[in-house]
């Protein structure tokens, strides 16, 4: 009776439960035996996420990628959407660190460019021009902005000494915007989109798989057929659809929103089933009975005792979750139904490179997309790694 | 398997009810009616408004009574008459412009489906067979790779190193000394040296997924008791793998078919657009820019109905692979 009193009250408590059937002591990359018995939950999980070096790495530019979104005014050189119509299509000058055609001469400088004129097309293009020299200097006076929206400042991580001067390290586009400035203001609405896009779909996921799973019965029947319904639905004409029917006179925040909203009334359902199979496995589960038998609310039994258990894996659906809508987000904004200018997210770029004659003339304008790939990969190793350390447990 | 069948397909109807009552909502969610729109298309173009006729179509479309019954009306015109509706932006009915595309559609879906199973299977079992080895990695990083990239980045990059490179065009169907040609067999090689690529691009994009679940299938049953015995009592290990788990972990690879159709039919719409190639993905935007609602919702709704047959017929093809399902 003692034995099984105690084994309830530590079922009842999902932190305790299992260290010691878990734990691997076969495994020699653990630490000391002594060690896991007590370790937390947590601490089991981040020792077996570290295992997982992709997931490590993935972790590590997702980071530095919410970093840019931070400090875009900051570390974006120029303005992102100062049109300069003498640097059309100016391609990509590389950053040089020592001047060694007089001796060592140490400095951050480009080279400037020349426009030379086709004969045949009358068209202007630019070409490096090794005869200027612009020195590049860090923390920098340029445009001013204001940092987090308040703090008035006019400093930039990397620009010209002299403001006037172009510098373009990744290529200028059709209107002679800076695509780095542009790409990393970019990376603030396309990271944001997803992450927003994502809170709201985990809201509607966790309320209507929660209901769903909890619940059980007629209303669960219903919610399934729903989610059946959206996802045997192709998406992509779908979103098409509803974003081609956001109002013109939206102001560029509305898009935003609207679109956002758009993503995530479809995206919701993969978190739901997370939600609802997660609930329906753990209603079973002794320490559930046993906090029911203990007189728990209903309402303490899915905050206190089911919650805990399955948060790690809503966090790792979620991290999952984030690049599908970066990439319908980007996916829209290619098409011209999504974000629009003067918005820079990096589908909203590569609209830019719609056709064959800009891709040719001006090859960098691919770039963007070369970001949403990384983006995406890191997101997804990260989430990879976090579900399987969410089940710390298992070998 | 006959009970089976009419369940699934008497499950089909609420689904198909709810997507065309989403159509109507997208077709109705612009501002102003489709006979606004046409009113406003027809004068830009400097013709008169015949209100006569104006009023005749109102009548036809129901315009101007509550909203259920213009969805009833719309319905039944699809159903009975096969009548989706006019395009005001070309001023034909459109079934007329949709049916041809629409094969099309279903042809490269349909091939990318068949290229992306091809490419998954082996590639699966050998991932799952030379477990935590030097190419299995690879695959794997290469599968998270295809998860990762947008097709219509990958139709871009290809259209941009297909005429960098090799001076030629990757866009269209047909060269263009065959786009008004009659069929022939030239016609049709052109046709083939054309569709690959659209449907290489699709086919890739969704391997990937196909790539993981095979390999986590077959790594569950190459650990049951019955493979042990098998190998223990001297089968053949191609035999051996062939005969018993690779059937087994085939099920869950047939019943995502389900998932996986939606999203060949959504990454067709956009890899048409970019390499614009006849079909309805192209038609699809468009209409969308120039708000030609009847258009786009008719194509909304048969893209949809079409992913949600072709969903059965996967699901009674698995079905058949594997009885028991049927008692589900």
């Amino acid at each position: 009776m003692d034995f099984e009193q105690a084994e309830l009250e530590t079922l009842a408590r999902p932190d305790a439960v299992g260290e010691p059937a878990g734990a691997n002591t076969a495994d020699s990359t653990r630490p000391a035996e002594r060690t896991i018995y007590v370790a937390s939950q947590w601490r089991l999980m981040w020792w077996k996420f570290k295992r997982h070096r992709l997931a490590m790495i993935g972790g590590v530019i997702v980071i530095l990628l919410y970093l840019i979104a931070i400090f875009a005014e900051f570390l974006a050189p120029a303005d992102p959407s100062k049109v300069q119509s003498t640097y059309t299509y100016a391609p990509p000058q590389l950053l040089h660190v020592v001047d060694t055609r007089d001796g060592w001469d140490w400095g951050l400088f480009v080279y400037g460019y020349t426009s030379k004129i086709d004969q045949a097309t009358l068209s202007r293009t630019y070409v490096i021009d090794e005869t200027k020299k612009i020195p590049v200097g860090l923390f920098v006076k340029g445009p001013e902005y204001k940092l987090f929206g308040v703090i008035p400042w006019d400093r930039h991580l990397i620009g010209p000494k002299d403001p006037t001067q172009p510098m373009y390290l990744l290529g200028a586009d059709r209107l002679g915007q800076d695509l780095l400035s542009r790409l990393i203001h970019g990376t603030r609405v396309s990271m944001s989109i997803g992450l927003i896009g994502v809170f709201i779909s985990l809201i509607l996921g966790l309320i209507l798989g929660g209901i769903s799973g909890y619940f059980g019965g007629t209303i669960d029947t219903v919610i399934q057929r729903v989610i059946e319904f959206v996802r045997s639905v192709p998406t992509i004409p779908l979103w098409m659809g509803l974003a081609a029917s956001l109002p013109k006179t939206w102001s560029p925040l509305q898009v935003y929103f609207g679109i956002t909203l758009i993503l995530s009334i479809i995206g919701w359902t993969g978190l739901a089933r997370v939600v609802r199979g997660r609930f329906l496995s753990l209603r079973e589960e002794e320490f559930v009975t046993a906090a029911r038998l203990d007189g728990s609310s209903e309402m303490r039994i899915i905050g206190r005792h089911m919650m805990p258990s399955f948060f790690s894996h809503i966090i790792a659906s979620l991290t999952l979750a984030i690049p599908a809508t970066i990439l319908a987000e980007t996916t829209l904004s290619f098409l011209g139904l999504g974000l629009r200018s003067p918005i820079n997210s990096w589908g909203v770029l590569l609209e830019e490179a719609q056709n064959i004659r800009s891709i040719s003339q001006a090859p960098w304008l691919l770039l963007p997309g070369g970001l949403v790939v990384i983006a995406v990969l890191a997101l997804n190793f990260l989430g990879d790694g976090l579900r399987d350390a969410a089940d710390p447990y298992s070998t | 398997m006959a009970r089976f069948i009419l369940r699934r397909v008497l499950l089909m109807i609420p689904t198909l009810i709810a997507i065309s009552i989403v159509t109507f909502i997208i077709i109705q969610l612009p501002p102003g009616d489709f006979l606004t729109s046409l009113a406003s298309a027809l004068s830009s173009q400097g013709e008169t408004v015949n209100q006569e006729a104006l009023d005749a179509l109102r009548r036809q479309y129901g315009l101007g009574q509550p909203i259920w019954q213009q969805y009833l009306i719309w319905m039944r015109n699809i159903l009975f008459h096969w009548d989706f509706g006019d395009s005001f932006e070309y001023n034909r009915p459109v079934s007329d412009l949709i049916g041809n595309r629409m094969l099309v559609t279903i042809g490269i879906s349909v091939g990318s489906l068949l290229v992306t199973w091809a490419i998954a299977f082996p590639l699966g079992i050998f991932s799952a067979v030379r477990k935590y080895s030097k190419a299995d990695y690879v695959l794997t990083f290469l599968s998270f790779l295809g998860l990762a990239i947008p097709e219509f980045m990958l139709a871009l990059v290809l259209l941009y190193v297909s005429s960098r490179y090799f001076g030629q065009s990757v866009g269209g169907l047909f060269s263009p000394e065959y786009v008004d040609a009659a069929w022939s067999l030239g016609k049709f090689a052109d046709l083939l040296s054309h569709l690959w690529i659209p449907v290489l691009i699709i086919g890739a994009t969704h391997t990937a997924g196909l790539v993981r679940i095979m390999r986590a299938n077959l790594l569950d049953e190459l650990n049951r008791p019955y493979v042990v015995t098998a190998r223990a009592k001297g089968l053949e290990e191609r035999k051996l793998l062939m005969k018993y788990p690779v059937r087994l972990a085939l099920n869950p690879f047939v019943s995502t078919a389900g998932w996986t159709l939606p999203g060949i039919v959504s990454g067709e719409a956009v890899v048409a657009i970019v390499l614009s190639l006849p079909t309805i993905g192209p038609l699809l935007l468009q209409s969308l820019r120039s708000q030609d609602m009847y258009l786009a919702g008719s194509i909304i709704l048969l893209t949809s109905v079409l992913t949600v047959i072709g969903t059965l017929l996967s699901d009674i093809l698995l079905a058949w692979l594997d009885p028991r399902i049927r008692h589900l």
